[in-house]
């Protein structure tokens, strides 16, 4: 039973780390903040809710898991909220989203300068 | 098994040196904001992998207080960049 917990908890790890370089790789890459938004809002959220699931499954039950369990429905309420919030204010001031047939809205350093339209 | 959250710890860790990356980066505010809170999940989540590591549950609390600053924090800096201000629209 504790060798099947232990599997099961590694296995939650690992998809927690590939769920999170996912997100992180999204952040780093992506070509716009909604896009950015997109990638790591359901990322972190699945990846943070994995890993911290796996962290509740070791070690029996206790008192730590009733604060494990308080940490992921705070990551699994508060991160898709703030990604909203952030494309919200992004949207209301102006900003409009990455299109691949307008060059000059691409969000990296060095590119944002608007390229001639043909 | 500790060895498992020790790589877990390690990798997070790493990936928020790259988040990191975009908030020096990331071309407008938003982008800057959206990187330190992603950077704050993830030490969310290194402070409750040392928790069970230590075995130390005060930093679960913590943890979740990390949590909680994050999201408020992000909240009122994300409605500043919008209104420009931090009290609500509407009157009272």
């Amino acid at each position: 039973m504790t060798v099947a917990l232990n599997v099961a908890s590694v296995l939650l790890l690992a998809i927690g780390v590939t769920f999170l370089a996912g997100g992180t790789v999204g952040l780093v890459r992506l070509p716009d903040l909604f896009a950015r938004a997109h990638a790591t809002s359901k990322c972190d959220t699945v990846g943070a809710g994995s890993i911290l699931l796996a962290l509740a499954l070791q070690d029996g039950a206790g008192v730590g898991d009733v604060k494990l369990a308080l940490l992921a429905l705070l990551v699994v309420v508060s991160g898709p909220t703030t990604a909203h919030a952030l494309a919200r204010a992004a949207h209301r001031t102006g900003r409009v989203a990455w299109r691949r047939d307008d060059p000059g809205s691409v969000g990296a350093r060095g590119s944002t300068a608007p390229r001639s339209r043909p | 098994m500790t060895t498992a959250l020790w790589a877990t710890a390690t990798a997070l860790l790493v990936m928020a040196f790259a988040c990191l990356w975009r908030a020096d980066a990331g071309p407008t505010l938003q982008d800057r904001i959206l990187a330190v809170n992603v950077v704050g999940t993830k030490t969310l989540i290194v402070l409750a992998l040392l928790a069970r590591i230590a075995g130390h549950d005060f930093l679960l609390d913590v943890a979740l207080v990390y949590g909680l600053l994050n999201f408020v924090v992000t909240i009122a800096a994300s409605r500043f960049v919008e209104t420009g201000r931090l009290r609500s629209e509407t009157p009272r």
